[in-house]
């Protein structure tokens, strides 16, 4: 398109009105014809491949493809029914549609193969705007116009869609959980901004939150203890995979130790930029204001670094 | 090659311009053919024959070669002739007209106006008017996807696509003919968002104003108007089914067979490779990686119908032996993918300089970029820099039909 006229410039249009009309031929408008019904044909050439879209010669030869030792039996243009569905066998993706394309919203160009064809036909392809569904090797079959449509062209195909391989299965079923005793306590605790264990009267481990029983020794515990809401991150990991528990993407998962305790929690680590966290760091509790305080875990938004020196090894031993 | 040497004597070109100068095609031509007759020493009323390449549907008016005669000036009446292609099929006839041995000397031209339309969509009008150009499918689409499917069956990536591109803008940067367009590392070419996936931008060429002309001259009269004349030792041009759907589109097969039939009269003597049936070359063009396509589409009647063989191997192989091997190649590639399949059919070793001028990723004045490949391969011989150059003009959707062109000076 001229950019910057430096003379005088006039419009201009190159056209047919109307169209122009082009005879078909017998072969071509078999397949038209074809189109118009909804099939899609090929022509056997006098090697007996078949050729789709056909043409009146042997692309090999250049022979008509009326003849051959496929044809001799009957001499004629032989027709053959293929697909419906085929195999990409080339592709090209197309962002930006342009006015004359065949679809509105980004699509794929193919090469297609049907199923029973030696050669490829050249279509559009509608992956509903997803380019990574393109591939070769990709089934499709056609979309056709409707019926009253259809007037023997070859955009009476619409587009080539993927034949279907996956589908979606809603899957919902209901509960409603009981906490349980040291649970419902350990989250009465936190309520308060307390955060409670048990210590076994065996092994004298302290555990956070407790289970009402030490899983070493398998007997009941009862002796409370609360820890503080500072800790060790002893082990974590970076989610790059949203997630509606989380601030953003990515962010990070940690097991923390709670001073005092002899069992790491598993929380969200804030205020710090994902690629500086690091075991041994030190963390502390970011709780959210008192008035929304609730029997849950979600008062603690995340840990945040309190600043100190990593602590050593040895305070986390057995944790890292 | 049996028949008349004749040479390339003059080339001369416009600087290309990707935005429209305002002038008509004649005023756009007209420099050029002074230029090219003042190289030669020629008067038109001397030229023998004159041949052109345009396209009407550049300009949009029907016969518009026919106005572009006032820039050469047939009066009294010339010998004219026109294709309806690039330019560089316009010096093919020319070249056969010299065989003739009636006249010495032609005058060969092409030039386009690319910007006065949606060039993307002027090219949809080559396609075949059943299947391909009612589906509206444009030339950067078409030759995305046989981007893509030589990428899948040679395993190259579009980095190596870049490759191509950056040092194409860096090479046309040096042009001072050449688009002038900012060279990018590859890299700068990789952050382009896809034009069609999977070429971007700088893998196109660009949408280009322009016009070429070159001079030949037969015998004796080359050597006086010209002190080292271009010879075209061998030229020639084969042709492939249309349809993409029915031809590999990850090889050129009729690059290949040009290639073997234009070297076939270069001075390194190829009698051994005549020798093999035609019946083995097409069983060595599939060892060379073509895949059953070859043996369903044109490529195998014309295999049989060279009769000299070889395999796309086997030009490889002659530019090893130093035979043919050219020293320099000008390819007609409008996208980056086109120079790997060319590299790949002509057997090109690695050290072949390619496109030294920046090549059509440069400029791509449309019905004349072919014709540049020739004029810019003979400057090199005329400069003394090359003893023997390849140049490639294609024509067609997807390198449907190839010429070949091998130079050599004396």
């Amino acid at each position: 398109m001229p950019s910057e006229p430096a003379g005088l410039f006039a419009d201009h249009a190159l056209e047919f009105p109307g169209g122009y009309t082009r005879s078909t031929g017998p072969v071509i408008g078999r397949f038209l014809t074809e189109l118009r019904d909804g099939r899609i044909v090929g022509v056997a050439a006098p090697d007996g491949k078949i050729l789709v879209p056909p043409f009146e010669y042997d692309p090999a030869t250049g022979a008509s493809v009326g003849g051959g030792p496929a044809n001799a039996e009957t001499g004629q243009y032989r027709f053959v029914p293929v697909g419906p569905a085929g195999t990409v066998t080339a592709w090209a993706w197309v962002r930006r549609p342009r006015d004359v394309h065949p679809l509105r919203q980004p699509f794929g160009w193919a090469l297609i193969r049907m199923d029973g064809a030696d050669t490829a036909l050249l279509h559009a392809v509608d992956t509903g705007g997803k380019e990574k569904a393109m591939r070769t090797g990709l089934r499709v079959r056609p979309r056709w116009r409707e019926a009253s449509q259809r007037v023997g062209h070859i955009r009476d195909i619409e587009c080539f869609v993927p034949e279907v391989t996956m589908l979606t299965a809603p899957s919902r079923v209901d509960y409603r959980l009981p906490a349980g005793r040291a649970l419902s306590r350990f989250l009465e605790g936190i309520a308060q901004g307390k955060i409670l264990g048990h210590r076994c009267g065996v092994c004298g481990q302290v555990y956070v939150p407790m289970r009402g029983l030490c899983p070493v020794d398998g007997v009941p515990t009862s002796e409370e203890v609360e820890v503080p809401d500072t800790g060790t991150i002893t082990t974590f990991a970076v989610n790059n995979i949203p997630d509606p528990r989380a601030p953003q993407v990515p962010f990070v998962v940690a097991h923390i130790l709670l001073d005092g305790a002899d069992t790491a929690i598993l929380a969200l680590v804030g205020g710090v930029p994902a690629n500086q966290v690091r075991m041994g760091m030190r963390v502390r509790a970011a709780w959210r204001p008192r008035e929304e305080w609730a029997p849950s875990m979600a008062n603690i938004r995340w840990f945040e670094p309190t600043g100190e020196a990593d602590a050593p090894a040895e305070s986390c031993e057995g944790h890292f | 090659m049996a028949g008349r040497d004749v040479a390339v004597v003059a080339f001369a070109q416009t600087k290309h311009a990707a935005a429209d100068s305002g002038l008509s095609e004649t005023e756009m031509l007209q420099p050029v053919i002074a230029e090219v007759l003042g190289q030669a020493g020629l008067a038109c009323a001397q030229i023998g024959f004159t041949c052109s390449g345009s396209c009407d549907y550049l300009a949009g008016a029907p016969f518009s070669f026919v106005s572009a005669l006032d820039a050469v000036g047939a009066w009294p009446p010339i010998s004219e002739s026109h294709v309806e292609m690039d330019a560089a099929w316009a010096l093919y006839e020319a070249w056969v007209r010299l065989q003739h041995g009636d006249i010495d000397s032609a005058l060969v031209y092409g030039f386009g106006k690319s910007t006065q339309g949606d060039l993307r969509e002027i090219m949809t009008l080559q396609l075949d008017p059943y299947y391909l150009a009612p589906l509206g499918l444009d030339q950067v689409s078409l030759a995305a996807l046989q981007a893509r499917a030589y990428l899948e069956a040679s395993g190259r990536t579009e980095r190596d696509l870049a490759d191509v591109a950056a040092r194409s803008l860096r090479a046309a940067a040096a042009n001072p003919y050449a688009v002038q367009a900012e060279a990018l590392t590859v890299d700068e070419v990789l952050a382009q968002p896809h034009a069609v996936t999977p070429l971007r931008p700088a893998d196109c060429a660009p949408i280009t104003d322009g016009a070429a002309a070159i001079v030949l001259a037969a015998g004796d009269l080359a050597r006086r108007l010209r002190e080292r004349p271009a010879w075209i030792r061998g030229i020639d041009h084969r042709i492939e089914a249309h349809y993409p759907g029915v031809r590999d589109l990850t090889q050129s097969a009729s690059t290949a067979q040009a290639a073997r039939a234009a070297s076939a009269g270069s001075s390194g003597s190829l009698g051994s490779l005549g020798s093999l049936g035609s019946a083995g070359a097409v069983g060595s063009v599939r060892a060379a990686g073509a895949v059953e396509a070859v043996g369903s589409v044109g490529s195998v009647r014309t295999v049989g119908a060279v009769g000299a063989a070889g395999s796309v191997r086997a030009v490889g192989s002659v530019g090893a032996a130093g035979a043919a091997r050219p020293d320099v190649a000008e390819l007609h590639a409008q996208f980056s993918h086109e120079e790997l399949i060319l590299r790949d059919a002509l057997g090109l070793a690695g050290d072949v300089l390619v496109n030294p001028s920046g090549g059509p990723l440069g400029a791509n004045p449309v019905m004349a970029t072919g014709l540049i490949r020739i004029g810019e391969a003979a400057a090199r011989i005329f400069d003394g820099s090359a003893a023997r150059a390849l140049a490639h003009a294609a024509s067609g959707p997807c390198l449907q039909h190839n010429l070949v062109c091998v130079l050599e000076g004396e």
